[in-house]
């Protein structure tokens, strides 16, 4: 008998969204909220795209609404970290960061995706003391200095939009001529008299190591190798972000940058193992997307694990609703 | 909301409250949402280490001069102080038995 019929990793709008319907299916599902708890909402500020809040509502508030909602239907939440999991073996078992571990019958990895680094060694070394990937956690420390956005997507538009409300002057840089940004984010970081774009080109280097802080960055022009040193206080890093499946990685078939691979709905390679949100989707990433598929994973575990106990009868019925 | 065991550091106590033992100073503010992931943990581990190592906030919006001095510009960010000097940054978040395995460590030195 697994301690768990249901069990969610991840706290994002996903993780939480599936909870919320297995709770509501009576599943009781434990929810392990993991190190970055509530996912990538928790570093936005305001919501504008969310259905239901006309004036937008800010990221972490919505985040601590769908977990209090989630909650209130008897998911169990639990802070912490999964440090090993073995889906080989039925039921699957997960381990802490503790040491402790739980068994469960279904499991839905909805682990999100964490900000990529430009993996140039200087950018981790100088994580905090100058290069950053939360605009809204460390724009404060530039109040009237220069800094760098790098990027040129919607989050690096949006984060540029966002630093000029500390920074002196904002200079995006991009590896392309255009912007893949949507047209109204690019529209508002256009129109902003603070942001600066270097087009075509890429951060060769974070300086200064040696100081232990950022003092300008080296900018390399991919079309004519030209470098040009740009003195600076602050790099923000918006390129995209990279699937958090390393904990799965010879246990689920992942797709070449490491996403799951998901079928018929949320379904994984493995039988009774589900996956929602970003760490299966590099193309949509939005809240409400997430949460859509963090609705299909619940609705998909409950018919699982109703599969299970139909050979023990007595156990709750279930409630299938579509 | 955080536990009394968690000391509040300002600008003007800083150096005082370092000086001696093995002191984890929590770099925070408001509109931090990982700040506030890692708030748990902080309460947590100052229960843990109660009367063993000092567990300690500073809120940077209040407090910016601090801050300054370690070059501390991304929250969160933890600085451990051994005796009063700085021993061991923690950028972004971790894991709450990875920050207890470090503080171990210098207490055991």
């Amino acid at each position: 008998m697994a301690d768990r019929r249901v069990t969610i990793i991840g706290s994002g709008p996903a993780g939480l969204t599936a909870a919320l319907y297995n709770a509501r299916a009576n599943l009781k599902p434990l929810l392990v909220e993991g190190l970055e708890a509530g996912g990538q909402l928790m570093l936005t500020t305001m919501v504008e795209n969310w259905p239901g809040f006309r004036d937008g509502i800010m990221g972490p508030d919505l985040m601590t609404e769908m977990r209090v909602q989630a909650e209130r239907f008897g998911t169990e939440v639990m802070q912490g970290n999964v440090t090993k999991v073995d889906l080989q073996n039925r039921p699957f078992t997960l381990t802490f960061a503790n040491g402790k571990s739980v068994t469960t019958d279904a499991l839905i990895i909805a682990t999100g995706a964490s900000a990529r680094w430009l993996e140039i060694g200087s950018d981790r070394r100088l994580s905090g003391h100058g290069v950053s990937t939360c605009a809204t956690c460390d724009g404060y420390f530039f109040r009237g200095r220069p800094i760098a956005v790098v990027g040129g997507g919607d989050s690096a538009m949006e984060e540029a939009v966002y630093l000029t409300r500390f920074a002196s002057k904002v200079t995006v840089v991009h590896r392309r001529d255009t912007l893949r940004a949507s047209k109204i984010m690019q529209d508002k970081a256009f129109a902003n008299p603070k942001i600066e774009f270097i087009w075509d080109s890429e951060v060769a280097d974070v300086l200064d190591d040696n100081k232990g802080e950022v003092t300008a960055i080296i900018v390399r022009n991919l079309k004519t190798g030209h470098q040009t040193k740009l003195p600076l206080d602050g790099v923000f890093i918006a390129i995209g972000h990279t699937p958090n499946t390393a904990l799965f990685a010879g246990q689920l078939d992942l797709d070449a940058n490491g996403y799951i691979r998901t079928h018929s709905g949320s379904k994984t390679s493995v039988p009774g193992v589900f996956a929602a949100g970003d760490v299966q989707d590099h193309i949509y990433r939005q809240a409400i997307t997430a949460a859509g598929s963090g609705c299909m994973a619940a609705i998909d575990a409950e018919r699982y694990v109703e599969g299970l106990s139909d050979h023990h009868p007595g156990e709750a019925a279930l409630q299938i609703t579509s | 909301m955080a536990s009394e065991k968690v000391k509040t550091f300002t600008d003007n106590n800083f150096d005082d409250e370092t000086s001696k033992g093995v002191v984890l100073v929590d770099f925070w503010a408001e509109w931090c949402g990982p700040c506030r992931r890692l708030a748990p943990t902080v309460d947590a581990l100052a229960s843990e280490f109660d009367g063993r190592a000092t567990v300690a906030k500073l809120n940077v919006d209040e407090n910016p001069h601090v801050p300054g001095r370690f070059a501390v510009r991304g929250i969160p960010t933890l600085l451990l102080f051994k005796e009063g000097q700085l021993a061991e940054t923690i950028v972004g978040l971790r894991a709450k038995e990875d920050i207890a395995q470090m503080i171990e460590r210098h207490l055991g030195d």
